[in-house]
């Protein structure tokens, strides 16, 4: 250890005796010497040389220890390199000269080897920990540097993805840090193809990198899936099922989302581990809507709950919802802004409109020079007219008006595949991919499901209806059922559906045909639904009400029918 | 697709919740939720948050249990129907007979 690293030592001494002395005692030591003659000397020595350890006497001519010393530290910068004086001075004054002067240490004359030895070991390990020091803070401002682009990009990329929704309606306030994405913090807003809108507020678990990983998908299958118009419950059970999946055990995402109607005047709440929302009326009544589900990605979807608050709006009547940062910003103190004068302040205020500013002001005046973090997080929603969100009506996003309008396919299902395969999901996955179709989906299922129960069971299977008289004549038609669904060989059902636009909306056609030999389908179309008081024989009628132009052949064994729609508003 | 049952405190009301898609495949499951709890129900409640469609075999499914609780005397409501699921109730007549909310 003693000898562990050949150093370069620069000596500056006048006095030649004296010099060489030191050097031969340093030399022996193992190290490379050079040699310096006075102040001046040294100092371009130090340039040209980069020693790493100088010793250097205090009186010298023409510049001296006390000076060189000082330009040495200034040339050194950063670097840390041990100058020891050596000094005959004995008083206390030259001595805290040599220390002020920039020097180390001092040693004195005459020489003892063995401190010597000792003292430079001990500022060979001081340069040594102070490089190291360096080295490592200069990585870690490197690392920083690094993560701030990142943050960034990611920001940037983040932005673009969350940007794409109606936070600037004219009936949404909020409060958001710049970086909240990075707090974990998450606020999304859109509008349904039907005019109504989609307004999330989610917090995940965590900061920086990891807790904002999660708001990608998430924004992405908010805004995917509301433009399209699908059902909020549809749009949570999705969003759970992903941050599910891909978020590691321990991390998940506490929300609240609403679908606020502006033409039916209703709005439904999902609330998932976030804090108590408010629902503030006009009429001053104040609603506190609890959470009542576990946050978004702990559970598995089978156990996934969707059960939603539902609230009669009327113009004026606000939503608030936020994350925890609100309620747990803490004071210098260390106290709690806490729900209660949160409370205060909103029985406190009687204008409504100033409302959410005399939160936010609450919240920042009760922080004052407390630690202020930036996850304060807060959206009020208003119920308004539709026709003063000031939102344009193109901007109901392009992707939501772009897609299949116009085609056609045929779909031929045999034996094999009846027996074990139910295409209706599919059919019905494939037609909703025409743009403004979805909120139809329930009707056509049910228009789809009623032509291939009828081609299936009555054209295929020969079954008949009139068994289900009774509760155990319906349990035997199914038992029936599925005993001829096994025996199915070479029998098939071809679907041919077709869309066409049609002004604003469009046009299903749907044909169905089937390998049976037919049914007598006018009994059932004779049917009226008002005088039906039996527990089938409705499948047909209900295709007449929901579809024009419901037409079979003779035989009964091919059918065609039309659902004509049009945006719903 | 999947069927849950939940009853009251007093063992008076029963609650059936439809999950997914309501057609003839929940037919035994369905006929079993209510025959299984029997014993002092004198209402039902079926809970439609979470269904998503309905054909024409459920409609009769819900006729069913209307007759096994009591015909016209029958306590059943449908509750929570999302927007399509109403829409077919309605086309077939099904407020006249069942207390949809």
């Amino acid at each position: 250890m003693q000898q562990q690293e050949a150093l370069k030592i620069l000596i500056a001494d006048d006095n030649d005796s004296d010099r060489m002395i030191l050097q031969t005692i340093v030399r022996r030591q193992g190290h490379h010497v050079i040699t310096a003659v006075d102040g001046q000397d040294a100092v371009e020595l130090f340039i040209k040389e980069s020693p790493q350890i100088v010793l250097l006497d205090a009186l010298m001519p023409r510049k001296d220890g006390f000076e060189a010393a000082k330009e040495i530290k200034e040339l050194a910068g950063e670097e840390l390199v041990p100058i020891i004086f050596l000094t005959s001075l004995t008083d206390a004054e030259s001595l805290v000269k040599c220390l002020d002067a920039g020097g180390d240490d001092f040693l004195s004359k005459p020489y003892n080897r063995i401190i010597l030895q000792a003292k430079i070991n001990a500022f060979n390990r001081m340069r040594l920990m102070h490089q190291t020091l360096q080295e490592q803070r200069d990585q870690i401002a490197e690392n920083n540097e690094h993560l701030l682009q990142e943050q960034e990009v990611a920001k940037t990329v983040f932005d673009n993805v969350a940007h794409m929704g109606c936070m600037h309606a004219k009936n949404i306030k909020h409060l958001l840090s710049p970086l909240s994405v990075f707090n974990g913090d998450v606020l999304l807003a859109c509008q349904k193809p039907s005019g109504s809108m989609h307004v999330l507020l989610g917090d995940f678990t965590g900061h920086g990198l990891p807790a904002a990983i999660g708001a990608m998908p998430l924004a992405e299958i908010f805004y995917g899936m509301s433009n399209k118009g699908f059902a909020m419950t549809d749009v949570l059970r999705e969003m759970n099922q992903k941050l599910k999946q891909i978020l590691p055990t321990g991390f998940f995402c506490c929300a609240c989302m609403i679908d606020i109607d502006f033409n039916a005047d209703e709005m439904q709440v999902w609330i998932g581990g976030l804090p108590d929302c408010l629902l503030v009326r006009n009429n001053g009544e104040v609603v506190k809507v609890k959470s009542n589900h576990l946050p978004l990605g702990v559970l598995a979807s089978e156990r996934f709950g969707v059960e939603t608050y539902k609230f009669d709006m009327s113009s004026g009547d606000r939503f608030y919802m936020w994350s925890d940062g609100i309620i747990e910003s803490r004071n210098v103190e260390g106290e709690m802004f806490g729900e209660e004068r949160l409370n205060a302040v909103v029985q406190g205020c009687k204008n409504r409109d100033r409302l959410f500013s005399a939160i936010h002001q609450g919240v920042v005046s009760f922080i004052g020079e407390g630690e202020r973090d930036d996850d304060l997080t807060m959206v009020e929603v208003q119920m308004m007219p539709q026709n003063e969100l000031g939102l344009d009506e193109a901007h109901l996003s392009a992707s939501a008006l772009v897609g299949p309008k116009d085609w056609s396919f045929c779909y031929e299902l045999r034996g094999q595949t009846l027996k074990e395969f139910n295409p209706l999901p599919l059919m019905l996955h494939m037609t909703m991919e025409v743009p403004g179709l979805r909120p139809h989906s329930g009707s056509i299922y049910t228009v789809f499901a009623e032509l291939f129960s009828n081609a299936l069971e009555h054209g295929v299977m020969g079954l008949d209806s009139s068994l289900k008289r009774s509760p155990e004549g319906f349990a035997r038609y199914y038992a029936e059922r599925a005993a001829k669904l096994d025996k199915l060989d070479k029998d098939w059902v071809r679907f041919y559906l077709d869309h066409k636009p049609e002004g604003v909306g469009g046009v299903i056609t749907i044909r169905i045909e089937d390998s049976g030999p037919g049914f007598d389908h006018t009994i059932y179309a004779r049917k009226k639904l008002a005088d039906n008081d039996g527990y089938s024989g409705r499948g047909i009628p209900l295709l007449m009400t929901m579809c024009k132009n419901v037409a079979f052949n003779d035989s009964g064994n091919s059918v065609s029918a039309e659902y004509h729609w049009h945006p719903e508003n | 697709m999947s069927i849950s049952t939940s009853l009251s405190a007093d063992g008076s009301v029963l609650t059936i919740k439809i999950q997914g898609r309501f057609d003839f495949s929940s037919h035994q499951e369905f006929r079993d939720a209510y025959e299984a709890n029997e014993d002092g129900v004198k209402e039902y409640v079926i809970d439609m948050t979470e269904a998503t469609y309905l054909d024409s075999s459920a409609l009769g499914m819900l006729l069913l249990l209307r007759d096994f609780a009591g015909g016209d005397n029958a306590k059943v409501a449908i509750t929570n129907c999302n927007h399509d699921v109403k829409k077919i109730l309605t086309i077939s007549n099904f407020e006249q007979l069942f207390e949809i909310k």
